[in-house]
């Protein structure tokens, strides 16, 4: 049965509206109308037209076909050309899920696994005469050839017959169940090496060879002998190890022990993550006692308040976001939802972030290499996924950011966060403790098993090329997933089970294998998952990424009721084995055994890679700078900027305020369209404590230092905690590394100094968070963010993302960026030393300059704490923190916030630190703010901020304008409108499909 | 006396737990109800005053925002919605509940049949709109939600709150009977009669596009920090529901 539904009028489909406007501007101003159609398809014989009719269409605004074509009717009656979208076999499809159970609900009949139930969407499209240029955009526009198929009808064939079909014909292709052994005994290491290509493994020689030795061990081949195991591995042990030994999973490169040369001075690192990292974290620990579980589980976790503890992560997803932007981002979004439900005995999540960072929506198409995507088709399929993954999930996006660099060109980053809370004690017991015990039963639960997302761990560890494996791309399904969260907070707080994890990269073998290290075993029965369709091998069973599943631990006592309660919440649960305390993961087929390792090895056995890292700083020229009689030109390319400028009308797609937290927003003032500097949000309903929660990003400093590129990026996030009114003493941090392969290879020639750029941002880091006292609480790393395509390197800049969760003891004490009132002074606080190296500034500008941005972190620490005691005894009206483009960028946005005007006189700033205009008004040295200060308050405003650098430079003014002089020299004079039009300019906002 | 409100949940429904602190806020014990409890059990349903269908993405919305959700319910819980409302208890749907309410045909329902008669579509914009809006509410409406409001700040979050009648009938209906609760200071999304919210005949429902249970705090109102004003224009609409129902019932 085909079923066809749409709007009575198509003119009153917003939808379509929208498509029209987007295919106008970005495929081709010849097409002229656009109409759209839902399609649905099913083999299922006991359903009815009426009943059809009835589940599919809303029949005040839509009309509904059955078996026949809206394409023949008079709905966009002089349509040339048709196109039907419809998924790949095998392709997760949210909607046929709904489909499915819309049908069972109506018919009251259960529907088989080889019950076909799929969607399709219809385009109709009037048009002139498109070139085939034209013609293979529109189709690219229209659809994802790495998951959808699209099928064109031009108005002449329909003429001659042609029809859309009443089913997709096309299922996956069924796999061999039976197990594999891999011969490796007598491999060369170089038949080693092509073994670990061929099979996708991505693992080097060493770690083939310690396979190898693993199966060499006498202990080990008589387990195997007793087992009925074969002496040589077989394929799903390969697997196994290979998923757990990715460096997407066991982090190889900050786990290297590292050679570092910095001139004369050299040392040895023996794992970054420990020495700098963790070491943070544990140096920090006496004094910051509210840390409650940190590196270990699946996000850091810390005390909120007495009842509750709050916990963060964030994901990158940027391999799968280069292929699918839409599926690579909402997977990562709903992904990392699922780590805050593992944390602890399950955490709820309160709050999304995303950072997200593209190459130049200006990049010359003709310069993209073969086989990636736009920019801008990136960003709106990335764009596209977060508002799914976030609003249908019902978790507000708090804060983020779009970050616009051409070395992200080749990979885009796309970090997706989330923050959860849970109570401190849950049935009396610590909930941040998972206590898994041997006997208890694995269940894994939500989604089924399919094909998707096999190898995506080890895929993201490699460098993105033209043989990219598709089958590493997945779709999520936010509404699954709901269920799955709503249904195990109930059962948490019934206790009905003891912990459980993220079923991510590297599926059950990941989940299992590491719930497996709490009580020393485990014993997996695959054939009890269930699956999406037939034909799957065990080691796809075991490595599948299949999206919205959780692995979990339920005690015997309690395993009927969490089942029972899981089939209420229309929920699929399955016991797949039992924990053990044998030392070894035993995997079973069909009550055969067809894998066993020791999990020691597997978690451990992992040779420690050794590496070199040569520091040579980069020395550019000085560079003479220009007085100028006019910098409103300048000021306006920074606001127009990509990064700088606003991107308002694709935030306010995400659902940034469901919950009723939502205290300080990401759009604030009197029109509620200026920048804010993070979000405020106030978790717990009966109490005014708040969590800010804020960013840091400096990539572009990586260019002269990544040090100062680390250091500010700590700064910039901790600076906007203050700015919000967050307590200096409460703060802690995530770091999310992305950077470029650095490793030195054939291919890598520059890996040690790009080694050496890690080491020195691991150094910024840690001496910036001790000095400030964050500890780090969680973290990731991404280490192979090039892209080779067609001969052509793109390397991303080394880049270290900063995400900041704080409290905020009061949020009515909570502070936003726009300027209030007329007549209140205005002070910029903190040092401006003039440094314009890696600036907004040196890129709208193309000059490089030679002195990157320097945190003097004592200096700025005493200034905080001053400022948060002005903010907290309330004589403080505004406060905004300057990042990038510097100060006069933060002062026309708070201007712009006000949408009253200001004053302001640059002549102290001029005197006090023998700058440059230009460097005054556009340098971005860190810990500075502006602030907004009533008469009434000078003088107690002064006291409190006395020992740190202050100067009142001006007045807010009822004059619509950002009036800047440098004593009597006018330096920028620009309206409201000319800042409104200047930072609304972005046009990348305009193009979201 | 006790007010006991029962906020619906389940299958993608996630305004639940704000909707539950407003009616406590307000005065009422609130009470979270997954609907699958209330299939096996519908005379639970008796054991309160007020309905809420909260907001979200119910079944994603995948096949038409509200419209799973809504023949699930009607095809199990009409008859006790029907003895709920005659009973003469109160029912609010928020954002994806007004959807839901509106799809299954109890708002307005003008002939008493649960006919479907309006509908909520995609946005003019074809977009999902975060932001705040002016509403004001409509001084001649007998709707118990609204009585002495004047007007409010709201958080409008949709894809679908485009407010269309199925024919001129329908649509004239409204306006004489003044079925239109809540309508929008500056249309957001295209709505025909700028209608954010509607009511029944009898008064007792109202479903609106816009979420006063996202307004709880003063600190909520996104310019809070310019006025310090201590209004929080979202909890009237639920203190009105509590009140009604403290006054008529015992």
């Amino acid at each position: 049965m085909r079923i066809e539904v749409f709007y009575k009028n198509h003119n009153i489909d917003g939808r379509s509206k929208r498509l029209l406007s987007s295919l106008k501007t970005l495929v081709s101003p010849k097409v002229e109308d656009a109409a759209i159609a839902d399609v649905y398809l099913t083999d299922f014989k006991d359903l009815t037209d009426k009943a059809a009719i009835s589940i599919f269409s809303d029949n005040v605004a839509q009309r509904t076909l059955i078996n026949d074509f809206v394409a023949g009717t008079n709905f966009l009656e002089d349509w040339n050309f048709a196109f039907e979208i419809t998924y790949k076999p095998g392709v997760t499809d949210p909607v046929a899920l709904t489909a499915r159970k819309a049908i069972e609900l109506e018919t009251g009949k259960k529907l088989d696994r080889e019950t076909r139930v799929q969607t399709a969407r219809l385009f109709l499209i009037k048009t002139k005469i498109l070139s085939p240029a034209e013609l293979t955009a529109l189709n690219k526009f229209l659809h994802n050839e790495l998951i959808q198929v699209s099928t064109i009808i031009n108005k002449k064939e329909w003429q001659d017959g042609a029809r859309f079909p009443m089913i997709y014909d096309g299922k996956v292709a069924e796999s061999s169940t039976e197990v594999q052994e891999i011969e490796i005994k007598e491999l060369s290491d170089g038949d080693l090496v092509r073994l670990s290509k061929e099979m996708l493994l991505a693992l080097t020689i060493d770690e083939m060879l310690a396979i190898k030795g693993y199966y060499a061990r006498e202990d080990i081949q008589a387990v195997r002998a007793k087992n009925n195991l074969p002496l040589e591995p077989t394929d799903i042990e390969l697997e196994m190890i290979a998923q757990t030994w990715s460096e997407h999973c066991k982090h190889k490169i900050l786990n290297a022990t590292i050679n570092y040369h910095d001139g004369e001075h050299q040392e040895t690192i023996k794992s970054l993550f420990k020495e700098y990292v963790k070491q943070t974290t544990d140096e920090l620990a006496a004094t910051r006692t509210y840390l409650r579980s940190v590196f270990h589980d699946d996000s850091g976790v810390i005390q909120f308040d007495e009842e509750n503890l709050v916990c963060f992560k964030v994901e990158t997803h940027n391999s799968p976001s280069a292929l699918d932007p839409y599926g690579g981002s909402i997977t990562g979004i709903v992904g990392v939802n699922r780590d805050i439900i593992g944390t602890g005995r399950g955490a709820r999540p309160i709050f999304n972030t995303n950072v997200l960072c593209f190459g130049d929506p200006d990049t010359d198409p003709d310069s993209i290499p073969k086989g990636l995507l736009h920019p801008k088709q990136v960003m709106s399929g990335v764009h596209h996924g977060i508002i799914d993954g976030g609003n249908q999930s019902g978790i507000p996006v708090v804060a983020g950011a779009f970050i616009f660099d051409d070395s992200y060109v080749g990979k885009p980053l796309v970090f997706c966060g989330t923050g959860g809370i849970i109570p401190a004690k849950i049935h009396g017991k610590d909930a941040w403790v998972k206590t898994i015990e041997k006997g208890d039963n694995v269940v894994m639960l939500g989604g089924r098993i399919g094909k998707d997302g096999i190898h995506g761990a080890t895929f993201s560890s490699l460098a993105l090329d033209e043989t990219s494996p598709t089958s590493a791309v997945q779709i999520g399904d936010p509404i699954t997933q709901k269920k799955v969260l709503d249904f195990l907070m109930e059962a948490r707080d019934k206790n009905l089970y003891k912990g459980g994890t993220d079923n991510g990269a590297g599926g059950l073998s990941s989940s299992l294998g590491e719930l497996a290290e709490d009580s020393g075993g485990i014993k997996i029965e695959l054939d009890k998952a269930p699956l999406k369709y037939a034909g799957l091998a065990p080691w796809q069973i075991l490595v599948s990424e299949s999206q919205e599943r959780m692995s979990i631990c339920v005690g015997d006592d309690t395993i009927e009721e969490f089942l029972a309660l899981s089939k209420k919440r229309d929920v699929e649960s399955n016991v797949i084995g039992k924990f053990t305390d044998s030392g070894f993961v035993e995997l079973f087929y069909e009550e055969k055994m067809v894998g066993n390792l020791e999990l020691e090895f597997l978690h451990k056995g992992l040779p420690e890679m050794k590496l070199k890292a040569v520091w040579d700083a980069p020395i550019r020229p000085e560079v003479k700078i220009e007085e100028k009689t006019s910098y409103n030109e300048d000021l306006c390319a920074l606001l127009s900027d990509s990064t700088i400028a606003s991107k308002e009308p694709l935030v306010r797609q995400y659902d940034h305020e469901v919950q009723a937290q939502s205290i300080v927003k990401p759009f604030v003032g009197e029109k509620a369209d200026a920048p804010a500097d993070g979000a405020v949000v106030k978790p717990v309903p009966t109490s005014n404590r708040g969590l800010t929660v804020t960013h840091g990003l400096a990539q572009r400093y990586s260019d002269l230092d990544a040090y100062s590129m680390a250091a500010c990026g700590v700064d910039e996030a901790f600076r906007a905690h203050i700015a919000l009114g967050g307590n200096p003493e409460i703060a802690s941090a995530l770091d999310n590394f992305c950077w470029p392969d650095p490793v030195k290879s054939e291919t890598t020639p520059d890996g040690e100094y790009k080694l050496a750029q890690l080491v020195r941002a691991c150094k910024g880091l840690k001496d910036t968070c001790l000095k400030y006292g964050i500890p780090l609480i969680s973290g990731k790393d991404s280490m192979k963010n090039d892209a080779n395509l067609a001969g052509k390197k793109v390397s991303v800049r080394p880049t270290l993302l900063i995400s900041l969760m704080g409290i905020i003891d009061d949020v009515t004490k909570s502070m936003t960026t726009d300027f209030k009132k007329e007549g209140n002074l205005i002070y910029i606080l903190g040092k401006t030393n003039g440094e314009l190296g890696g600036t907004s500034y040196e890129k709208v500008s193309n000059t490089l300059y030679p002195n990157v941005p320097q945190l003097n972190a004592d200096e700025a620490l005493d200034l905080y704490k001053k400022l948060n005691k002005a903010i907290t005894s309330e004589i403080v009206e505004t406060t905004h923190d300057l990042a990038d483009g510097g100060l006069a960028v933060a002062l026309a946005e708070s201007v712009l916030g006000s949408r009253i005007g200001a004053t302001i006189d640059i002549s102290q700033l001029t005197a006090d630190s023998q700058l440059q205009e230009l460097e005054i008004l556009f340098c971005e040295t860190p810990s500075r703010f502006i602030v907004e200060v009533a008469p009434q308050n000078k003088v107690a405003f002064e006291q409190a901020l006395a020992g740190s650098y202050f100067a009142e430079i001006g007045k807010i003014a009822k004059n619509d304008k950002l009036v800047i002089n440098n004593a009597s020299k006018v330096i920028v004079d620009v309206t409201m409108n000319e800042i409104e039009k200047a930072w609304k300019k972005f046009e990348g906002t305009k193009e979201s499909k | 006396m006790t007010v006991k409100a029962c906020i619906l949940t389940g299958y993608g429904i996630n305004a639940d737990i704000e909707l539950t602190t407003a009616f406590k806020m307000a005065g009422a014990e609130a009470q979270r109800v997954h609907i699958n409890d209330l299939i096996e059990n519908p005379a639970l349903l008796d054991e309160f005053h007020i309905a809420g269908f909260a907001g979200g993405f119910s079944f994603g919305d995948h096949l038409g925002s509200g419209l799973v959700y809504s023949h699930l319910f009607k095809k199990n819980l009409k008859a006790q919605l029907d003895k709920f409302v005659a009973d003469g208890k109160i029912i609010i749907g928020i954002c994806n509940g007004f959807q839901v309410l509106v799809k299954m045909g109890v708002l307005p329902n003008t002939k008493g049949d649960w006919t479907q008669e309006v509908s909520l579509i995609h946005n003019d914009s074809g977009l999902f709109q975060d932001q705040w809006v002016k509403v004001k509410y409509n001084q001649n409406s007998n709707c118990i939600w609204t009585q002495g409001l004047a007007e409010a700040d709201l958080p409008i979050r949709h894809g679908e709150g485009k407010f269309i009648t199925d024919n001129d009938e329908i649509k004239s209906y409204i306006v004489e009977n003044n079925l239109g609760a809540i309508v929008y200071d500056g249309n957001p999304n295209g709505s025909e009669l700028d209608i954010a919210g509607i009511t029944d005949t009898t008064g007792r429902i109202l479903g609106l596009m816009p979420h006063p249970e996202a307004f709880i705090y003063p600190q909520n109102h996104p310019k809070w920090h310019r006025t310090k004003s201590d209004k929080i224009d979202g909890i009237k609409l639920f203190e009105n529901g509590v009140n009604y129902i403290k006054a008529n019932f015992k």
